[in-house]
């Protein structure tokens, strides 16, 4: 599975992590439901880590699509909440 | 996926305009070349912008930690004098000025990680670039081959996608310099505007004064008190004559 952190690279990561990423996607979603901003912050902290840590940079030979993108290591409660609202992190 | 699915189809929605544009496959290589070397003229004037904001900031901590020595020395002049009214006014004076350091501090540092990224996005975009000037030459010399469309739509799309994240890094890095640089524009009007001279002037509004003074009368005092012990002056303060008050 290829997985990029947006604005940082891309990383190979097994499938087999798949389900952890996908537990903290939803736990994410819950705090953000709830404006759980401290929480927030430490799962979207908890989600790249697993990535960085398991995964393996992708060199910069190789061009593949990613398999999902998940959002930039900066990102903001605020930013957060408007990528669910729809508004996003790119406008235009 | 909640947040990763909105992500993933943010940047891939992205993706989709660069690869419709032209109808040759071919032309697609050329005109994705000619977008991967405008993004990275675009990544390299960011950089310049973010290292220009920086050292303006610079420059302001510098004019800022002029003012405090030279407060610091008044308020120590006040005091050998016996005029513990004025040192008091040089130490508030001092205190509003070190806060505005402390934001700077921060604001540097800040200013220095949105570099490092772009620089680390400078170097991945460039790589990457290489190598996709190679491959388009090497697909095009190859455009019979019945696979070539496959690969120039894997090339493609794949740099796309590190086009549409260096673009994201780089929007992100100059609303943040945008930001910095108001604030910057703010300090800039409080240097100006003599606050640092008259604290009862200034954009400050006042209950942001009294907390600030609030926060800083601790200090005060206990840098008045190692003043007079330094100085040998009484540890009561003078009184001082009614036309001295200002």
């Amino acid at each position: 599975m290829i997985v990029r952190i947006a604005t940082e690279g891309q990383y190979r990561l097994e499938s087999a992590y798949f389900d952890q990423l996908n537990a903290i996607d939803n736990a994410l979603v819950e705090a953000i439901a709830a404006s759980d901003e401290a929480r927030f912050k430490a799962l979207l902290a908890d989600m790249l880590d697993l990535v960085r840590q398991h995964g393996k940079p992708l060199p910069p030979e190789e061009f593949v699509e990613s398999d999902v993108i998940l959002p930039p290591p900066d990102t903001t409660f605020e930013e957060a909440k408007e990528l669910f609202a729809g508004e996003g992190l790119i406008p235009g | 996926m909640g947040l990763i699915s909105r992500m993933t189809t943010l940047i891939k929605a992205k993706l989709s305009r660069i690869l419709d544009r032209a109808e040759d496959p071919r032309e697609t290589l050329d005109y994705a070349y000619e977008r991967q070397l405008q993004l990275l003229q675009e990544v390299r004037r960011g950089i310049v912008d973010v290292t220009t904001s920086k050292r303006r900031l610079e420059l302001q901590r510098a004019k800022l930690q002029a003012s405090l020595d030279k407060l610091t020395e008044q308020a120590r002049q006040a005091v050998a004098n016996g005029r513990e009214d004025l040192a008091r006014l040089a130490l508030e004076r001092k205190a509003v000025a070190q806060q505005q350091v402390a934001v700077l501090d921060q604001q540097v540092a800040g200013l220095e990680q949105e570099q490092a990224k772009l620089e680390q996005a400078e170097t991945r975009l460039r790589a990457k670039i290489e190598t996709f000037r190679t491959r388009k030459e090497v697909i095009k010399a190859q455009y019979s081959a019945a696979e070539a469309q496959v690969r120039i739509n894997e090339a493609v799309t794949g740099i796309s996608e590190e086009m549409a994240d260096v673009g994201l890094a780089l929007q992100r890095a100059e609303e943040k310099t945008e930001q910095m640089q108001a604030r910057a524009g703010a300090i800039d009007e409080l240097l100006a505007s003599g606050v640092l001279e008259d604290l009862t002037a200034g954009p400050q509004d006042t209950i942001e004064r009294e907390l600030a003074r609030i926060s800083v009368s601790e200090s005060i005092e206990a840098e008045l008190a190692a003043l007079r012990r330094e100085l040998g002056s009484p540890d009561q303060p003078k009184q001082l004559g009614e036309g001295s008050r200002t």
